[in-house]
């Protein structure tokens, strides 16, 4: 059953200081709402208990996209299709680009934020297998100040996060290191547009001398969280991509995934999807 | 909460709750029903309606994020009587059946035709790609764009 409007209450600050000012008066009660793309969805099967939401879209302290010469900083309200038309983002983090090119469709790209994919925290969400694999950071502030952490780590269990309900997730860098890189992101899901992937998977590697060096590897949809699965970069490093690799990182990564059954898939068709990726990725870094 | 916007070039304020979906602001206090819900998630595009020169599923959006915003419904499209080339293609190639997609259909189009005037094949599904139609198979619809851009 739909919800019933008058019930909710969405206050928009005028500054992020005043949105802060509020989150620490009175903790737990605000929410923030940005696009709107998820919260919207609940909102109108019925299923939102929250009630009481800070609306950040308008705060221009979270938008932007800033470029220096080792990192990118992109605001927390970076829509997909922001992401998409950046040139930076373009040339050096293609994955990410793709990630957004195929979340929803054009209309929800225009409003979907990057921020609120990472701490809407769904385990099949596009961007973060991506922001895993670029090795990203997250900022988030409070009225106490600022603090940077890996986005790694991040997510604790099914929507559990290490962000206390003062803080607001503004800022998210990446490393411009990607440079000779191989890169690899693929979303399998029922259709190219709108569909929630089955199974995702972005991977970074460079090859030096034909052996694996720095292999960053990250997964949707196979486990409570977005997961960067770092046993089976530690499998690669240092070895050529031979089938005698792709091998042992596959079994590697069956141990690392916990896919489960759901409406969307099977977990026994998402592990062998995942391991398909997997020698997908490894195949292409040796050609 | 007092809202004032832009809607087709009119100044409307109106008394609502924030939280209220833009859609539903559209249709019930400015009964401007040619935006149409179909699956009220997202998902099927009947509700898409221009913000601030960017389409969006209007079911999405709440009305509290609209404050000083320009929007164009499918009632705003033609111009003075004279019907937008994509909404004129559409009658002349067969794009629109039952027409509960067609409001949708044609502002992605024209969207699609204001960012890029000449768009490939692609292009046209990618830019459609968020609308969904029961009836047409797409084909019509699919060929209804080509030929707006083409006059």
């Amino acid at each position: 059953m739909r919800a019933f409007v008058p019930h909710y209450e969405l206050t928009t600050p005028s500054s992020l200081a005043d949105a802060l000012a509020l989150l620490k008066s009175e903790p737990g009660v605000w929410k923030p709402f940005a696009g709107g793309t998820d919260l919207m969805v609940l909102l109108e099967a019925g299923k939102l208990p929250h009630r009481n939401y800070i609306n950040i879209w308008s705060l221009k302290e979270l938008r932007g996209i800033d470029v220096t010469d080792s990192h990118i900083t992109l605001g927390a309200l970076t829509t997909y299709t922001d992401v998409q038309t950046h040139p930076v983002l373009q040339s050096e983090f293609p994955m990410l680009c793709q990630a957004a090119s195929e979340t929803g469709g054009l209309a929800i790209q225009n409003r979907g934020t990057l921020g609120g994919n990472i701490v809407n925290a769904s385990p099949a969400a596009d961007s973060p297998p991506a922001l895993l694999a670029y090795d990203a950071e997250i900022e988030l502030v409070s009225t106490d100040g600022s603090r940077w952490l890996p986005y790694q780590g991040f997510h604790t269990g099914y929507k559990q996060m290490l962000i206390a309900p003062n803080e607001l997730l503004v800022r998210v860098r990446m490393p411009r290191n990607t440079r000779g890189a191989t890169q690899y992101y693929r979303k399998v899901g029922t259709r190219k547009a709108q569909a929630i992937s089955k199974v995702c998977l972005a991977a970074v590697a460079k090859l030096d001398h034909d052996q694996i060096s720095d292999a960053r590897i990250a997964l949707g949809s196979v486990a409570p969280i977005v997961i960067r699965c770092v046993q089976t970069e530690n499998s690669l490093r240092g070895r050529k991509p031979d089938a005698e690799t792709i091998k042992s990182a596959c079994a590697t990564l069956s141990h690392e995934i916990s896919p489960i059954d759901d409406i969307r898939s099977t977990a026994d068709y998402r592990l062998q999807v995942a391991k398909n990726l997997l020698t997908d990725f490894l195949t292409t870094l040796r050609a | 909460m007092l809202i004032t916007f832009n809607v087709n070039n009119e100044s409307r304020t109106i008394d609502i709750f924030p939280m209220a979906r833009l859609l539903d602001v559209l249709r019930e206090q400015l009964h401007l029903t040619g935006t149409k819900e179909g699956c009220g998630e997202g998902e099927c595009g009947a509700c898409t309606v221009m913000l601030d020169g960017q389409i969006v599923n209007s079911c999405l959006v709440p009305v509290a994020q609209v404050n000083g915003s320009n929007i164009t419904t499918i009632e705003g499209v033609a111009q003075n009587d004279q019907l937008h080339t994509v909404q004129q293609a559409f009658i002349d190639h067969g794009g629109a059946q039952c027409g509960i997609c067609t409001p949708g259909m044609v502002l992605a189009a024209v969207d699609l035709l204001n960012r890029n005037p000449e768009p490939s094949e692609d292009e046209i599904r990618t830019g459609l790609a968020g609308n969904l139609c029961r009836c047409t198979g797409y084909m019509k619809i699919f060929e209804s764009v080509v030929r707006a851009y083409q006059k």
